[in-house]
């Protein structure tokens, strides 16, 4: 079903992840995460563009233990474990956010 | 050293894996399906070697682009696969030789070994998977 952001329509797959990750844009996230009544505060938004980041440098969303792993390097040990990143993204961090951050389901992902 | 039930993340057997990537990088979907299934794997805290032989080493060569094939340039994921704790990369000697290259040509480190050393290593393994 595609999602309208900033007035254009934007195609998604049947789990709601962007078609074309080119086509994201930061009210994107806001958009689908308005959808499933999550407020996206600066931590939130410290994780997407993390996800954003490590996309651009390796091609591919990262597994959960991964991104849990990368996150801890990254900004520390007290961000770095499941408990911070589920309660930042119930549905599971790698899926949820990397859906918010535009990127394709994390291979691997289970 | 600890016995494997006084770890509680380990929830199954550990069999060692073996992937050998033969092919060029496009052309055929075998190297990336290759690296796909490697991630997958890693993801299951198996014990994960990868081996580029023949063609194979292509797919970590430097400077790829992509742009003239309209394919997704996926050499950047292999520098990810430290994240995912798989770093025994073993490149064949042989094989870097006949095409002319060495490891300053390749985007990740690799352990070089010969002909016969890669013979070996396949012998210890549970799992040989060949793309």
């Amino acid at each position: 079903m595609p999602i309208e952001v900033n007035g254009k329509m934007l195609e998604t797959d049947e789990e709601g992840y962007l078609a074309d990750l080119n086509q994201w844009e930061p009210e994107a996230a806001t958009v689908m995460a308005a959808a499933e009544d999550q407020e996206l505060t600066d931590a939130h938004w410290e994780v997407i563009n993390f996800l954003r980041e490590y996309y651009e440098e390796y091609q591919i969303a990262p597994a959960v233990r991964v991104l849990t792993k990368a996150i801890g390097k990254k900004l520390g040990k007290d961000k770095g474990n499941s408990k911070y990143l589920y309660e930042l993204f119930p549905y599971g961090p790698a899926k949820q956010a990397c859906k918010y951050a535009g990127l394709p389901k994390p291979t691997g992902c289970v | 050293m600890a016995e494997p039930w006084e770890d509680d993340e380990v929830e199954g057997p550990v069999f060692k894996f073996l992937y050998v990537n033969r092919k060029a990088p496009y052309g055929t979907i075998y190297a990336l399906e290759s690296l796909e299934v490697v991630l997958i794997a890693a993801a299951f805290e198996q014990d994960v070697s990868l081996a580029f032989v023949d063609d194979g080493v292509y797919q970590i060569k430097k400077g790829q682009d992509t742009a003239g094939i309209g394919m997704k340039n996926f050499s950047p994921t292999y520098r990810a696969l430290e994240g995912y704790d798989v770093e025994k990369l073993y490149v064949e000697k042989e094989a870097l030789e006949e095409r002319g290259l060495t490891t300053d040509d390749l985007i990740v480190p690799v352990e070089v070994v010969s002909r016969a050393e890669m013979a070996d290593l396949m012998d210890e393994q549970d799992v040989i998977l060949s793309f």
